[in-house]
């Protein structure tokens, strides 16, 4: 079996919120998208998903509610809050800030 | 988001565990279902899809557990593993109360020996500043530490730079006359500053001023607390009131504090300035004081000694004839009060350390045991998902349960055995030992009791953790618990147990040298029958009793009188009794012999003509004192055989005369009888020269009566005391006791008694679990051999074989034990010498005969699991497994 990369360390956190941007999600469903949107590269173990949205509920940057989903079953839904977005933003320009450096740093090892 | 307000919702979630926990329940079982709808859809079958959604879960339980870590507080999972701690010991209460009840014990000896170590040793004396407290005395060729005498006492003072005060005190005694009558009451005489430098207020009335010490002053004195709860009934008008005290009338012008306690005269009941010079006092050469002294800033005690030497010298040289050979000592005061001490309880203190690690040691084989089948639920739980360090922290836990539950009980154990042993002590001895007041459950105590069960806790979490290495983990599944009865523990079990036979060796070998020591105390020679032999002391008011011939009629009637009372066989009268000390000496200078100014100090004793006799004391050359023998006739004496070898080596000392320093003529005396030693001093002391002069000739108010008697002593005491109060009601009549008691009581045998029972008790509990802990290691190890006795007896093995096959195992282990053992007792007896009498250290025949007892002990403990193991039928032990 073809082994799938690792998330990067820190980055589900930031992952979660950048899923519930879009609408609020229940559990299955954040892996689901994330496992979705990255064409199956990134799958988010249900080990790790369930532990981070705890901590993230605790941070408050995301409410969690009891709803109905379409198949009428009961699911807790997440939504990001507003302190969630700007941690989000946070994250995402230390992240870029970061990729970039990485970048740098490769294409400066190529062109030796 | 600040950390407080995480705190209060992590806080609140504590309230809302029930409720977190199904949520997280109900979402999970969603997402399953989710995932398992998705495998459907895929085209797996239900049973597959709900297969590969499980196993795409994974351990649910260890990812609830994760999600109320990210939530919980750290101290949440400590609670859990004490929950479980606690479980585990109900579920083995046999096993649970056995451990608790050794340590208890084990923690509860050592925190009650520490308490008195605690309170003598280390706890600062109750006195302002007590580093800078020196005791401060003469010293010379015999003694290490003598007394002051009053002047060279004052040319020190003058003299030395060292101290910003020297103080004396010095013991004495009083009639106390009240409405009842007369009683003899214990006091001191102290300078003025004694209390100021000590650092001690009056709580009632004042200090004494400066210079009201002096000779011809006024006649003040100062009241202990429990003097004046006792005699005052705690009257605060006391100050300024009179008492009479031998006939004088004193003024009381202060009440010491409660706390106010000063060993060397634990039970002065009255203190008065030194005020008029007694007949000693007078003289240079007479040393009856003993000196306190604080040291001046950025004084030490090194300078000041060498200071004193000076000033000590150039007395010497002044006054060569008083001061000759008359150096200086200068000590800290605790070594002077508690010094005797230190070596008794420090032994004390390793015996009850050395009881403590074989109770430990023995817990710790029993959780081996335990670890041992608990083998199987580790693997579980490690293969479970419990990290290392969870596991390794539930050992802990368990541990520091056990430690802590024992340590509650140890405490309550310590304290019962510090009132027990601070009661056993006699109440006359209590109040030169001031220390036990503080003895008893403080935060010393208490830190050390907890001190002692981290150290156990870690032990026993050390031990199971060390046993279970998690590699093994695999292997503890595999095997499913079946004891294939680890060789390691076998290996480590049996350290373990020869540890502890070796412990309870070293402390029997102890017990028993100082048994023998305290037997070898108690019959010692000394010279004259002990038993049958009463005694009371006697104090004359010197203002009725001042001329020799009412003393002379004194002695006479009190000598008829007692010596007609039924069942009394003789009487006798001395200035001092024996088994006392070696005291109240004499320097003396022998005629026609060269004379160096050197100091022969030999004890002296004044007794009636039938005091020896009294004694049953055996006379070996000449005569004893006859009636005839007063003060119209030239003075004699006689001497006992220590002084005769010594100073009269191969010659006849009959008609020998000897006199004082200066061979003053009123001081020679003819020597008319030699005595073979009575013992004076103590038990464990060494016999010295002295002499006995006739009571006749040198008449004194304060002495003691001797009574032999044909039946009990005890039963005549009451009736010697009644008589001697008929004879004249004003007499001081105190400290009636039996010859024998006063031996038992002797400060000698009360520390031996004290410290043979301890020890004794030590190394009994000591042998118990000891002999019990080798008792488990061989039954453990049969048990798990049953299948392989089994197998050897179906192959034709003899019952004798079996037998063998497991005694010679215990029998290796024991004789291991020994021999470690007799090592550590060799080096223990070694440390011991000092508090040893008349044993050698290395006494073969000790260690050999303690060596047997434990040997056959274990042996014996041995036998029972090697009878199961020869009984084992083979057919039920081949289909057991």
């Amino acid at each position: 079996m073809a082994r799938k990369p690792d998330l990067l360390p820190g980055t589900l956190d930031m992952l979660i919120l950048k899923t519930l941007t879009r609408a609020p999600l229940h559990g299955y469903g954040i892996a689901l998208s994330i496992k979705r949107l990255s064409d199956d590269v990134l799958t988010v173990e249900e080990g790790s998903l369930y532990p981070a949205l705890q901590r993230l509920l605790l941070q408050g940057w995301v409410k969690a509610e009891w709803k109905m989903t379409e198949t009428n079953r009961r699911a807790r839904f997440y939504t990001l809050t507003a302190a969630g977005r700007k941690q989000l933003g946070l994250e995402l320009s230390e992240f870029e800030q970061m990729i970039a450096a990485i970048g740098r740093v490769l294409k400066d090892a190529q062109e030796v | 988001m600040n950390s407080l307000t995480l705190f209060l919702r992590k806080f609140s979630l504590l309230f809302s565990r029930k409720r977190f926990r199904s949520e997280l329940d109900e979402e999970m079982a969603f997402h399953q279902e989710q995932a398992e709808q998705e495998f459907l859809a895929a085209g797996m079958t239900a049973e597959a899809a709900q297969y590969a959604a499980m196993r795409q879960f994974g351990n649910a339980t260890r990812l609830k557990e994760r999600s109320h870590e990210a939530v919980g507080f750290r101290a949440e999972t400590v609670i859990q593993d004490l929950s479980f701690a606690i479980r585990q010991l109900r579920k083995s209460p046999a096993f649970a109360v056995t451990a608790i009840l050794i340590l208890a014990l084990g923690m509860g000896v050592s925190v009650a020996i520490f308490g008195f170590v605690d309170a003598a040793l280390l706890q600062p004396l109750p006195y302002s500043d007590p580093n800078r407290l020196m005791s401060v005395d003469e010293n010379s060729a015999v003694f290490p530490r003598s007394n002051l005498s009053r002047e060279d006492y004052e040319d020190w003072k003058r003299l030395n730079k060292s101290f910003s005060s020297i103080e004396v005190y010095t013991g004495t005694g009083y009639l106390f006359r009240n409405a009842d009558g007369t009683e003899p009451v214990p006091a001191a005489r102290v300078s003025d500053g004694f209390f100021r430098t000590l650092g001690v207020h009056p709580m009632l009335g004042r200090d004494f001023a400066s210079d009201e010490d002096r000779p011809g002053g006024a006649r003040i004195v100062m009241l202990s607390y429990g003097t004046w709860l006792k005699r005052f009934s705690g009257r605060r008008d006391v100050v300024g009131k009179t008492v009479s005290l031998t006939g004088d009338t004193y003024t009381v012008v202060g009440v010491l504090p409660r706390e106010f306690t000063f060993g060397p005269r634990g039970n002065a009941e009255f203190w008065a300035p030194l005020l008029d010079k007694s007949g000693c006092e007078q003289r240079r050469s007479c040393h009856n004081l003993d000196g306190i002294a604080r040291l001046r800033d950025g004084v030490t005690p090194e300078a000041a000694l060498e200071e004193m030497k000076a000033i000590a010298a150039q007395l010497e040289k002044q006054y060569p004839g008083s001061n000759q050979g008359q150096g200086a000592s200068v000590l800290p005061l605790t070594e002077l009060l508690v010094g005797d001490t230190r070596p008794i309880l420090l032994m004390l203190l390793c015996g009850a350390g050395l009881l403590l690690l074989i109770a430990c040691v023995n817990v710790a084989s029993l959780l081996l045991v335990r670890s041992e089948s608990r083998k199987r639920e580790i693997a579980v739980r490690g293969a479970l998902g419990a990290t290392r360090a969870r596991l390794t922290r539930q050992f802990f836990t368990e541990g520091l349960l056990l430690a802590l539950v024992s340590c509650a009980g140890g405490l309550g154990c310590a304290a019962w055995l510090m009132a027990l042993l601070t009661r056993l002590v006699p109440k006359d001895v209590a109040p030169f030992l001031p220390f036990l007041g503080g003895v008893g459950i403080n935060t010393h105590t208490a830190a050390f009791a907890v001190g002692v069960a981290m150290l156990s806790a870690a032990l026993f979490s050390l031990t199971p953790i060390l046993r279970l290495s998690f590699l093994e983990i695999q292997a503890g599944l595999a095997e499913a618990g079946r004891g294939s009865a680890g060789r390691l523990w076998r290996r480590l079990g049996a350290n373990l147990v020869v540890v502890e036979l070796a412990v309870a060796m070293v402390l029997l070998a102890g017990a028993a040298l100082l048994g023998q020591s305290f037997y070898r105390l108690l019959h010692v020679e000394n010279g004259f029958d002990t038993t049958h032999l009463a005694t009371v002391q006697v104090m004359a008011p010197d203002s009725t009793y001042s001329k020799d011939p009412q003393k002379l009629a004194l002695y006479r009637e009190i000598e008829r009188r007692v010596g007609s009372l039924p069942g009394v066989q003789s009487v006798g009268l001395t200035t001092t009794l024996p088994v006392q000390c070696n005291c109240n000496t004499d320097w003396i200078r022998f005629v026609g012999k060269p004379f160096h100014g050197e100091h022969n100090e030999v004890n002296e004793r004044d007794v009636s003509p039938g005091y020896l006799a009294t004694l049953k004391a055996r006379l070996v050359r000449g005569r004893v004192f006859t009636e005839d023998d007063d003060k119209s006739k030239p003075q004699v004496i006689l001497i006992n055989e220590t002084l005769a070898r010594k100073y009269y080596p191969g010659e006849d000392p009959i008609g020998k005369k000897i006199g004082n320093g200066s061979l003053e003529p009123a001081s020679i005396r003819e020597i008319v009888g030699v005595i073979a030693d009575v013992r004076e001093g103590a038990l464990d002391g060494e016999a010295w020269p002295a002499e006995y002069q006739a009571l006749n000739q040198q008449m004194d108010t304060g002495f003691a009566v001797a009574v032999r008697t044909a039946q009990d002593e005890k039963t005549v005491l009451p009736v010697l005391v009644s008589t001697l109060r008929q004879i004249d009601p004003n007499l001081g009549v105190y400290g009636e006791i039996t010859m024998t008691d006063q031996i038992d009581a002797s400060q000698t045998a009360l520390l031996h008694r004290f410290s043979t029972w301890l020890v004794g008790g030590f190394a009994a509990m000591a042998m118990v679990l000891g002999v019990v802990g080798l008792y488990g290691v061989v039954a453990y190890s049969v048990s798990q051999r049953t299948r392989e006795i089994g197998v050897r007896m179906a192959l034709g093995a003899q019952r004798s074989s079996v037998y063998r096959l497991v005694l010679s195992e215990a029998g290796r282990l024991i004789a291991m034990g020994c021999v470690l053992g007799l090592a550590g007792a060799a080096g223990a007896a070694m440390l011991m010498r000092k508090v040893l009498f008349g044993v050698n250290a290395w006494d073969a025949r000790t260690l050999l005969g303690v060596s047997v007892v434990l040997a056959a002990c274990a042996m014996l403990a041995s036998y029972f699991p090697a009878r199961r193991a020869a009984s084992v039928n083979p057919t039920d032990a081949l289909r057991a497994e």
